[in-house]
């Protein structure tokens, strides 16, 4: 059986386009992905779990989904200040189910933004975020930078389905209709696609962004002859360019969120976004990973009223970055139980969290082992989303689309699971 | 079989002519009927009942409205309530999560919403955010103001296949209804720039707001939509605009509909009754813009009212929201959406002490006075535009009496006496003509049978109030009424108590509606184009597009009789 159109769950590109061949319910061929969603989709069998998994001593001990499912609701609703962490990864079915149950146990609920794009967060919160959806890059934009990020390697067709070479309505030629930057601290593989290249000192995008505003702002005086190792001729030259596009376009990555002052980052390239309309129309992106953090956001925005680090301790949504983040409450030791779901922060967390992680009961809602799944005390192995289960995913630029189950499983979706828990937390009684 | 019995309630329903009437109200399996058996009974004695509240126009869902939940968390810190055994919490003041926006209008005795502004890319945001919006009932306005299917078909005037579109994109959005935002200056904006007339042609495809607004009128009545055509006009917000507004609904005098409602409403008309040149001799011109409605009975409008304090801004109209930025100094977020629309928010701080806002402030009141037939009038504040929808019982109030009014004017910035007209109106609301532009004028203008009364048939969504209105003067006793207003002592809504004394006591998810005004061979006449710029321009695919019916909660499918083709038997569903 060949199925069109099949969207890829792997980054925030959230790729559309690829064809499917399942053969006696196995994937048998897949066309137009590109090499980290194939290897995904492909390998989706490699080095599963098979069966639920409990520790008992050093050892892990096979149960049944039943028996998982009541012990990670015992585990769960005895807890004081349960942090329920993760969904990039999943379908906005099973967040949604993940809040309810967060509401339910009266934890705390938090998604992995929290280590990538939550500056992005902070800083749309004191600047806003002139966007677009990636069509009208396609279409129109005549000026692309990446800043910061690597989408060669992070988001490999992002090139060319969106930002440099695809043709649009204004842009007929594709790749020679646009001028195509890139802004980073070393030459990567994106360099090879782009017209130019600015290598900066790391640490600098701050001052650099910040030089950017006070020119465009038309105060180039205030600007030393080099700044964070670019010259001032330079920064000049590109800020006339982002002035005389017609449609000008920034997309960039964790090099700006992580890095130095991280969220005063993004609020100095939102200022210097925002500022360029007064001269043209100009908008940004941030380049998501996961092929659904972008989902995670938006469901938790609506449910709650906050896009992550939410904490319902309290029976009310209280939303406090710095505090109500899984570093920071794990490294203070407050989170006495931890479900992970679809994600692997014992391999992306401070040295501090996973410490808390591995003394406190664990539960890891994953198909395949990771740094993760070796703390756990319990293992509920799922189906994979996007190939065994169907659900909704939103795209880096907020575009929601469903995506579709490709062949059986015999593994519950992570829809089900939490579904299941929260119906053996309500038996328990719903904690006030 | 469930039944009640509302007992000797005074009843205000003025699609059924019924003013003021003690009267009992019999309800079985959801619906208004002649008579019970064995109900339970309500007795009500002296309360004030009116039909279900049906709100026309606010931005309650999607991809806009969380984009400005996401960007004010101050705000939503603000109006946080607690989960219950039953409810889960609540939490924002303009920017509301979607259990706050179903809990506070039922509260406030709504029983049926209707989202604005929805994009078709991402409807499916839109749904997924109803289906979470619990007890009421939900339809949306899919946005074609600047959508370039239509404006390509309308310049090469092909009207069939504009026809054909609307159709299937109405379908493909689980839409209700035709909304235009900023007709064709929306595209403009995606350059950074606007039109300035309706009759300005835009920069890429040539067409003038005029010829947006007329086509989409004449498809409306082909397709034999329930709605009218639901305009935000050009240059909205801008001082001098209000020509503009007459202009726009001078485009329907004379227009032929076969249904019984307007061919064509202007919303938020607040914020395009503008005069003057620039902010510094801005005024009212309410006289000049409700003297069109008066001698044009094929236009409707609703109010926008302004209330002040801190709300948010958002709307389809990107450039408005740029404007808005760039006065106050606020953060700012865009959202253009390919091939479709756009989109902007930004934070509003209104004090009454500004003279802008304090002018704009006695605008909505203005235009609620003046506009004589209530039936053009809906009463909104293109929530959370003017101001949350939680102000409605202050609205109420101010329209209901003049004693407030002139205390309110006392209040804010003097340029109110001599800028706007507020303070010569004398007109005071009754309550019939409440429950009118709160219930009846909506049901009517989106033809909702079974909404807005509560006759023999009508759903039984039923609002009871804590208010004797004959005993009670709202005239002098303004803020017994704003109380009664805010919290009900029922709401019914499909024959269930939701709220009991303020407080919601079941939750359940409503209906969805929406139009199929599908017509034979409607998409044979557009596959062709539809195929060439999903794989030309668009960059999801043609197949991926689209809402199906998993994100709908009882869908319920308004059928229509295009006069085109002929009708194609849509299966039950």
């Amino acid at each position: 059986m060949i199925i069109e159109d099949v969207i890829c769950p792997f980054c925030g590109s959230l790729c559309d386009d690829l064809t499917v061949e399942v053969k006696d319910n196995e994937i048998a061929g897949i066309e137009n992905a590109c090499k980290l969603g194939y290897s995904k989709m492909m390998g989706y069998e490699h080095d599963r779990y098979e069966r639920p998994l409990k520790r008992v001593g050093d050892e892990f001990k096979e149960i049944s989904y039943e028996e998982s499912i009541e012990e990670a609701a015992k585990i769960l609703y005895n807890a004081k200040s349960p942090l329920l962490y993760g969904w990039a990864s999943t379908s906005c079915e099973a967040i949604e189910r993940g809040i309810e149950l967060a509401v339910k146990i009266g934890g705390v609920i938090d998604q992995t933004a929290t280590v990538c794009h939550g500056p992005t967060v902070l800083g749309t919160q004191e600047v806003g975020k002139p966007s677009c959806t990636l069509g009208e890059v396609k279409n129109r934009a005549d000026l692309v930078i990446y800043w910061g990020c690597n989408p060669f390697h992070a988001h490999p067709r992002h090139a060319e389905r969106y930002s440099t070479f695809t043709k649009g309505y204004f842009t007929k030629k594709g790749r020679t209709d646009r001028k195509i930057v890139l802004v980073d601290i070393r030459k990567t593989d994106t360099e090879g696609i782009c017209d130019r290249f600015i290598q900066i000192e790391p640490g600098s995008d701050y001052k650099i962004l910040t030089s950017l505003i006070a020119i465009v702002m038309g105060k180039e005086e205030s600007i030393p002859e080099e700044i964070g190792g670019v010259k001032k001729e330079e920064l000049l030259g590109l800020a006339e360019e982002m002035k005389h596009a017609n449609f000008g376009m920034v997309f960039f990555g964790m090099g700006v969120t992580m890095t130095g002052p991280k969220y005063k980052n993004i609020a100095a390239l939102e200022r210097l976004v925002r500022e360029l309309n007064r001269h043209t129309k100009f908008s940004l992106m941030p380049m998501r990973g996961h092929y659904n953090v972008a989902g995670a956001g938006a469901v938790f925005t609506w449910r709650t009223g906050f896009p992550y680090a939410v904490d319902f301790r309290r029976g009310y949504p209280y939303y406090n970055p710095g505090e109500t983040t899984s570093n920071d409450l794990l490294t203070r030791e407050e989170v006495d139980a931890m479900l992970v779901v679809a994600s692997d922060p014992g391999a992306h967390f401070v040295n501090s969290s996973v410490r808390r992680m591995a003394k406190i009961p664990l539960i890891v809602m994953d198909p395949h082992p990771s740094a993760t799944s070796e703390l756990a005390d319990l293992i509920i192995p799922t189906a994979i989303s996007g190939v065994e289960m169907d659900g909704t995913a939103y795209r880096m630029d907020d575009v929601p689309i469903r995506f579709k189950k490709l062949i059986d499983s015999k593994f519950k979706s992570d829809f089900e699971i939490i579904g299941d828990i929260i119906e053996k937390i309500e038996k328990r009684g719903v904690k006030d | 079989m469930s039944e009640l019995l509302i007992k000797n309630g005074i009843v205000y329903d003025p699609l059924n002519d019924i003013c003021g009437e003690k009267k009992d109200i019999f309800v079985r399996d959801g619906k208004i009927v002649e008579e019970v058996k064995k109900p339970e009974i309500l007795d009500v004695n002296g309360l004030l009942v009116l039909p279900g509240g049906v709100e026309g126009h606010a931005h309650l869902s999607g991809s806009k409205v969380n984009a400005g939940r996401l960007m004010r968390p101050e705000d939503g810190r603000r109006g946080l309530r607690r989960k219950t055994a039953i409810t889960m919490p609540e939490s924002g003041y303009s920017v509301i999560n979607v259990y706050g926006e179903g809990y506070r209008y039922a509260r406030m005795g709504y029983t049926t919403m209707v989202e604005a502004a929805m994009p078709i890319l991402t409807a499916i945001h839109t749904h997924e955010e109803l289906r979470d919006i619990p007890i009421l009932d939900k339809l949306s306005m899919t946005l074609f103001g600047f959508n370039w299917f239509v404006m390509d078909y309308i310049r090469k005037g092909e009207m069939d296949k504009l026809a054909a579109y609307v159709a299937w994109a109405l379908k493909i959005s689980k839409g209700y209804g035709i909304k235009i935002v900023n007709p064709s200056g929306g595209e403009n904006w995606k350059w950074g720039k606007n039109v300035s007339s309706i009759d300005e042609p835009n920069i890429s495809f040539g067409v003038s707001a005029r010829e947006i607004l007329s086509s989409l009128m004449e498809v409306n009545e082909i397709l034999d939509l329930p709605h009218p055509i639901h305009v935000h006009c050009n240059r909205l917000g801008q001082p001098g605009n209000y020509d503009i507004a007459i202009d726009t609904m001078k485009i329907s005098s004379g227009f032929e509909t076969k249904r019984e409602r307007e061919p064509l409403h202007v919303t938020h008309i607040m914020f395009s009754s503008y005069g003057g040149e620039k902010w510094k001799d801005f005024e009212s011109k309410t006289d000049e813009v409700t003297k069109e409605v008066n001698s044009n009975k094929n236009a409707s409008i609703d109010l926008g009212q302004l209330m002040f304090g801190d709300t948010t801004t958002m709307t389809a109209d990107g450039a408005l929201e740029f404007a808005l930025c760039k006065l106050t100094g606020s953060k700012w977020s865009n959202s253009d959406t390919e091939m479709e629309t756009g989109g902007g928010i930004t934070p509003q701080i209104y004090s009454p002490s500004m003279p802008i806002n304090a002018i704009q402030w006695a605008i909505g009141l203005e235009s609620a006075l003046l506009v004589k037939n209530p039936y053009q009038v809906w009463l909104t504040t293109d929530h959370p535009n003017g101001a949350p929808f939680t102000t409605y019982p202050e609205v109420i109030s101010l329209l209901m009496s003049k004693d407030r009014r002139k205390k309110e004017i006392e209040r804010v910035n003097k340029v109110v006496q001599k800028r706007a007209i507020l303070s010569s109106l004398d007109r005071e609301y009754g309550w019939n003509e409440i429950a009118t532009i709160t219930r009846a004028s909506q049901a009517k203008a989106y033809q909702l049978n079974d909404k807005g009364h509560i006759g023999v048939g009508a759903d039984a969504d039923i609002a009871v109030f804590n208010i004797n209105p004959e005993e009670v003067d709202p005239s002098k006793d303004y803020e017994e009424v704003e109380r009664a207003f805010s919290a009900t002592k029922y709401t019914i809504k499909g024959g269930e108590i939701v709220v009991r004394d303020g407080e919601i006591v079941k939750v359940f998810p409503g209906k969805t509606l929406w139009t199929n005004a599908e017509f034979d061979g409607y998409y044979e006449l557009i596959e062709d184009d539809l195929k060439d710029w999903f794989s030309k321009y668009y960059t999801v695919s043609l197949s991926n597009y689209g809402v199906s019916d998993v994100y709908l909660t009882n869908p319920e499918v308004i059928k229509t009789n295009p006069k085109i083709g002929g009708r194609i038997e849509v299966p039950a569903e």
